[in-house]
């Protein structure tokens, strides 16, 4: 009867289109949502994976997150380096500063100071320039992917507004600078433009703070567990030390609490979810029904319930494979077409999985509430017409 | 509750149907409706028997309980020797599958299906493999003077073809009792007598019988004997249709 179940399920095509487009809408919005938020989730921690050198970030204990700026003593760095287990341990400097461009156009950016000797920490990819450009003086790097930010909206004299480009003098903090070459990043949640320059170099360009060390990067010998050299950073420096993957897992979790949009896009995921359920449970269930004559025909015929209950499942299973893989296709497709425009789409993997089984789900609790209607009928209601 | 029965010994082989003193009701209380107040029946083999009465008067439930798709709350009733009330469902299942043809006052043809394909399905519920189901379905409809329709689907069909399709499919599987609710009931006159001239046709074979429920009178004369009934009994059966008809 398996050939007959699809039969009777593609026959009528505008029923089984609509049944199809139902459940591949309610697919779209359940991963398409999900992928949004997962996106902007993942963003978060974007500059951590982006310095990805450095196995350990020591940080102010009370740090929620990357722009959070709890500055330690430089004293840090000193001690971070005697403990057994430390292969190499460089100091960071990130702050937000005011930027002025040749036109006099003023920009906030945030300004990373990574260590004069070696570089480490140093952005992943160079578009312009190199990385040892940033010896010479007075030199920062540029982000090109905030170019649109860092512009000259006025122009200099004798040409129109510009985008910043290798060569340019800005004033970081009233500080003088040449940018000197331009880098690419992972997209990150936090949107000011970001600039590289060298630790010492940062300083200089920072308010003068007592304290301004804000993160100490550290690798870790081969060999040596890392939790042992956690342990033993935070008995002789007092602060935290974190893997990259739980410095990213903290500021997600601060970030999302306290800026509503774990609520925010928690609603407008569920909203998708409850939608999408109520619309492909509710096209089924009424696929069903309106077939439950047929069905109460067949029952009378000899048909066992178990016979209907595979008509019904083999049904469900392939208006719900279609649809769902429809849904997630136009997902893809929306993530894609929109990827210019900056919105934060990303598919992880498990949101596939996860949206086939919520549809899955859905539409086999859908059917087998219609088909408990089949098993309820006396097989005499088919003489009633 | 069914009320237990002793059964009943085994029952001459020339009777299709016998039922004794068979009682339904539905519903409780003040809503208890009585359809079947005891009631003797006998169809012989070879025999197309029709029931009439009154709407309400019970036709409809004694069909089911012959045909196994409704239990009876008490009485014996044995379709060519086995005693249908006293199977289990799934054996009742089994044996209405190979058994019973339906034959349904609304047809009952899976719209997304073709002609052949709504005949096959009764051999398919047998466990037939489907392309054999399929050709023995075009079989049947050749039968009903159907050859040339096998891959039309029902909608693009008249009422008249669509009730012989059905006449098909409750015959395909060759049951020894082929049961019809109103079948002629949605006919005009001339696909009305050509449904029962196909319908006698079937039944004139020794080893089955067909019970019609019917209140077309014009189809009357097809029926070898006619069972009146009344309130949840038979009050009368007529030997000779015409009289029945005159009557």
């Amino acid at each position: 009867m398996n050939v007959f179940a699809l039969k009777m399920l593609v026959g009528d095509r505008l029923k089984y289109l609509g049944l199809v487009i139902g459940i591949a809408f309610a697919s779209l919005l359940i991963t398409q949502q999900a992928s949004i938020f997962y996106g902007y989730s993942h963003r978060i921690g974007a500059w951590i994976r982006d310095t990805s050198q450095a196995d350990l970030w020591v940080m102010d204990e009370q740090t929620e997150y990357t722009e959070d700026r709890k500055p330690l003593t430089d004293t840090t760095l000193q001690r971070v380096r005697s403990i057994d287990g430390v292969a190499w341990a460089v100091p960071m400097w990130k702050g937000y500063l005011r930027i002025r461009l040749a036109d006099g156009t003023r920009v906030q950016a945030r300004l990373v100071g990574i260590d004069d000797a070696t570089l480490l920490g140093a952005p992943p990819q160079m578009v312009e320039g190199s990385l040892a450009d940033l010896h010479r003086d007075r030199s920062v790097l540029i982000d090109v992917d905030s170019l649109a930010d860092l512009r000259l909206r006025h122009g200099l004299p004798g040409e129109g507004p510009r985008a910043v480009k290798v060569g340019d003098h800005i004033d970081v903090n009233d500080h003088e600078a040449i940018v000197v070459g331009s880098f690419r990043r992972t997209a990150e949640f936090f949107w000011d433009p970001v600039l590289y320059t060298t630790y010492s170099r940062a300083l200089t360009m920072a308010p003068p703070e007592r304290r301004q060390l804000t993160f100490v990067l550290v690798k870790v010998k081969e060999g040596v567990a890392m939790a042992d050299v956690q342990r033993a950073i935070t008995a002789a420096t007092g602060h935290a030390a974190l893997t990259g993957a739980e410095f990213e897992a903290t500021s997600e979790k601060y970030v999302l609490a306290k800026t509503g949009i774990l609520v925010n896009f928690g609603i407008t995921i569920v909203l998708g979810f409850v939608i999408g359920v109520l619309v492909a449970g509710q096209l089924l269930y009424n696929f069903v029904v309106e077939n439950l004559r047929y069905y109460a025909a067949m029952k009378a015929m000899g048909a066992t319930n178990g016979t209907l209950v595979r008509m019904v499942l083999i049904q469900v299973a392939v208006a719900a494979g279609l649809g769902f893989g429809i849904g997630l296709g136009g997902a893809a497709i929306s993530g894609v077409a929109m990827a210019h425009g900056g919105l934060a789409f990303e598919m992880d993997w498990r949101i596939p999985l996860l949206g086939a089984a919520a549809i899955l789900v859905v539409c086999v609790i859908a059917a087998l509430i219609s088909i408990t209607r089949v098993f309820r009928l006396e097989p005499a209601v088919v003489f009633k017409g | 509750m069914r009320t237990p029965t002793p059964t009943p010994p085994a029952l001459p082989t020339q009777f299709a149907v016998q039922c004794r003193d068979l009682t339904k009701s539905f519903g409780t209380g003040a809503n208890r409706v009585q359809a079947l107040r005891g009631v003797d029946l006998e169809v012989a083999t070879g025999e197309l028997l029709m029931l009439v009465g009154p709407s309400g008067c019970g036709k409809t439930t004694l069909l089911s309980v012959l045909a196994g798709t409704l239990d009876s709350d008490g009485g014996t009733c044995r379709v060519f020797g086995e005693d249908v009330q006293g199977m289990r469902d799934g054996e009742r299942t089994r044996w209405r599958a190979r058994s019973i043809g339906f034959v349904f006052q609304a047809y009952n043809l899976i719209p997304t299906l073709s002609a052949a394909e709504n005949v096959a399905i009764p051999c398919v519920l047998q466990g037939m493999p489907r392309r054999a189901a399929i050709e023995r379905g075009k079989q049947a409809l050749a039968d009903v003077g159907l050859a040339d329709r096998v891959d039309a689907r029902p909608a693009q069909l008249s009422g008249g073809q669509q009730q012989r399709i059905a006449i098909a499919r409750a015959l395909v599987h060759e049951p020894r009792l082929v049961v019809c609710d109103e079948p002629t009931a949605a006919l005009d006159h001339d696909n009305g007598k050509r449904v029962m001239d196909l319908l006698r046709n079937v039944a004139a074979r020794a080893d089955r019988a067909l019970v019609v429920v019917t209140h077309d009178s014009r189809i009357f004369p097809f029926a070898d004997r006619i069972a009146h009934m009344d309130d949840g009994r038979i009050v009368r059966i007529v030997d000779d249709p015409a009289a029945s008809t005159a009557h």
